[in-house]
């Protein structure tokens, strides 16, 4: 077969034909992805939020609150066993050294933290990336699991509070320390206003 | 104010385009050899990404969102990119001869050249509005432009360097490239605001 | 020609990123682990594998003038497959290699080899061109990545060689990779001069 001329008419035929052809390929798989994608972002949401929550029977993510603290957009799941709030995941992000920092911390009902997930971050990898890790180690105090913000000063060392930050990254601890004194403040106001509500 | 002062310092020094962000690498290596080349097509490639950053995001907000064909975003964005740049040559060519002949053999080399489409999809990814999205992509191409022009000034000096055989050309170039990276490191970490 | 050597001239003589010096941005941008390199390489074989072939197929019925253009959509049609297709069903590795995958759409090494073996070979032919340059760009990120990898945290895929903190993070971090980098390609001169 000939290579057909480059006339105007060919030109714009074999574009057309092949935009066309990719439109609908593309529109194709589309429709057929378009669940499981969906479903995979909910999973990847979900999975780290029932991971971190104390234990409950309700739905938490039908029942999630958003608020702003200092700025910063946060959101709780709450844990509700039996009728009572046992706690909640409190998820929200900050800047880190390199990029937004999302994390979700598991709160029990009196504030002190169950566990935490970090859903996102950019930072170096070595250096701030160990933030999921690091905080729960058991060397010094580094770990923050089973501690309480309201009773102790959750921020680095440096700034004069009661946690060790990653070696040689302080920026990116600040920033993490930073998204769990904002997710501790505002699901205390939660809390107390839920308590409100009750009596 | 201070939004865009962040922007514009983070693009240019802190996450730099091509010593933190690894894009642009091709023309950063292939057009580096001459400091004045390097300076024709950062200019060439601030003038196409800010324009070029400017279409993409009205087609994105206007067209792709409304219709609900996001999934078609890359193909729709090259195609603008391609048919930009060409647009771009043959009006340069008929009403600015001049500026023509000083950028016009880089324009061809700007479609496959990935900071162009890496930051119209950037600045869609981090939701900026239209006015910081100018902002980010002129900040970014100046900082790709100070980047180029840094490594011509070393590349110049390298030709009258004694290098090994097997180093010379692209491999010293890649090292030297490597140690300024590394004092780009010194800017990391500086946040305003 | 027959298709072995179609397969070993894009693996090793006319390798992408060691002797043609293609695609550098993911080469650098991708390769902090070997697990990442190699997830690249093989998202890139992939979309070159299909767009040779498509291109390949559409040789005869695409006017000269405007191969170009027609090149680009089938390139970009492949990569937003690839891109839903990944984010439905990978979406972790999705997220870790970010950008760069659309990005695989100005990647230098899809629109060459169509322009320098699809545009006038058969299909058959070019899904060989494709499968050994794709193969040849997907080793050489892995090794990249392996190195990167090894110097930086003392692990190589994940499996630990030795302790973390022996590592030395600058090649982990950018400087690292333009440094490894150019020291392989400066190794791969002198083999091939010796």
């Amino acid at each position: 077969m000939k290579q057909p001329e480059s006339n105007l008419k060919n030109m714009v035929l074999s574009l057309g034909g092949i935009s066309l052809v990719a439109a609908l390929l593309l529109s194709w798989v589309n429709g057929v992805t378009e669940e499981p994608i969906k479903e995979a972002e909910f999973k990847s949401q979900t999975a780290a939020m029932e991971m971190v929550m104390p234990e409950h029977d309700n739905n938490p993510f039908d029942e999630r609150f958003t608020t702003t603290v200092k700025g910063a957009e946060v959101t709780i799941y709450p844990a509700i066993n039996d009728g009572k709030l046992t706690g909640a995941a409190v998820e929200t992000s900050a800047d880190g050294f390199a990029g937004k920092i999302t994390v979700v911390y598991g709160f029990e009902a009196d504030g002190t933290i169950k566990d935490y997930s970090v859903l996102q971050h950019s930072e170096t990898p070595g250096l701030g990336s160990k933030m999921q890790e690091w905080f729960r180690d058991g060397q010094g105090s580094r770990s923050i699991i089973g501690r309480n913000p309201g009773n102790e000063n959750m921020t680095v060392s440096k700034d004069g509070g009661k946690v060790d930050a990653i070696t040689a990254a302080t920026i990116s601890s600040r920033a993490f320390l930073k998204t769990l004194n904002n997710a501790f403040k505002a699901y205390m106001e939660y809390s107390s206003n839920q308590k409100g509500a009750e009596k | 104010m201070l939004t865009y002062i962040s922007i514009i310092v983070t693009a240019i020094f802190v996450n730099n385009i091509v010593f933190s962000q690894f894009l642009g690498i091709c023309p950063f290596i292939g057009v580096s050899k001459r400091i004045s080349s390097a300076v024709g097509m950062g200019a060439a490639v601030t003038f196409v990404i800010t324009l070029s950053t400017i279409v993409t995001w009205l087609l994105q907000e206007c067209v792709l969102n409304p219709l609900n064909l996001q999934y078609m975003q890359t193909i729709a964005f090259i195609l603008v990119i391609a048919f930009l740049v060409q647009m771009l040559e043959i009006i340069m060519k008929k009403v600015m001869p001049s500026l023509y002949q000083a950028l016009g053999v880089f324009l061809p080399l700007i479609t496959t050249n990935c900071t162009v489409l890496g930051v119209a999809i950037s600045v869609i990814q981090k939701h900026y509005t239209l006015l910081e999205s100018i902002t980010y992509g002129m900040s970014t191409a100046l900082g790709f432009a100070l980047a180029l022009v840094i490594f011509a000034g070393v590349r110049e000096q390298l030709e009258i360097a004694d290098v090994p055989k097997a180093m010379q050309g692209t491999p010293i170039a890649l090292l030297c490239a490597g140690l300024l990276a590394m004092a780009f490191m010194g800017f990391s970490g500086i946040s305003i605001g | 020609m027959n298709k072995i050597k179609i397969f070993l001239n894009g693996f090793i003589k006319e390798n992408p990123t060691f002797v043609l010096l293609l695609g550098m941005c993911p080469t650098l941008g991708t390769t902090g682990s070997a697990i990442n390199g190699m997830s690249m390489g093989l998202a890139t074989a992939s979309v070159l594998m299909l767009s040779n072939m498509a291109i390949a197929a559409i040789r005869n019925i695409v006017p000269d003038k405007v191969r170009i253009p027609a090149y680009i959509v089938v390139i970009a049609s492949f990569v937003s497959l690839l891109q839903m297709l990944m984010q439905a069903y990978l979406p972790d590795l999705y997220a870790t290699l970010g950008i760069f995958i659309p990005l695989i759409v100005v990647n230098c090494i899809l629109l060459g080899r169509a322009e320098a073996f699809a545009s006038k070979h058969g299909i058959v032919d070019s899904l060989f061109d494709g499968l050994g340059i794709g193969l040849g760009f997907t080793v050489a990120l892995s090794i990249l990545g392996s190195i990167r990898e090894f110097l930086g945290t003392g692990k190589i895929f994940g499996i630990t060689i030795y302790p973390e903190s022996y590592g030395s993070l600058l090649f982990i971090l950018a400087p690292g990779a333009f440094i490894v980098l150019g020291l392989l390609i400066a190794l791969v001169n002198k083999i091939k001069k010796a």
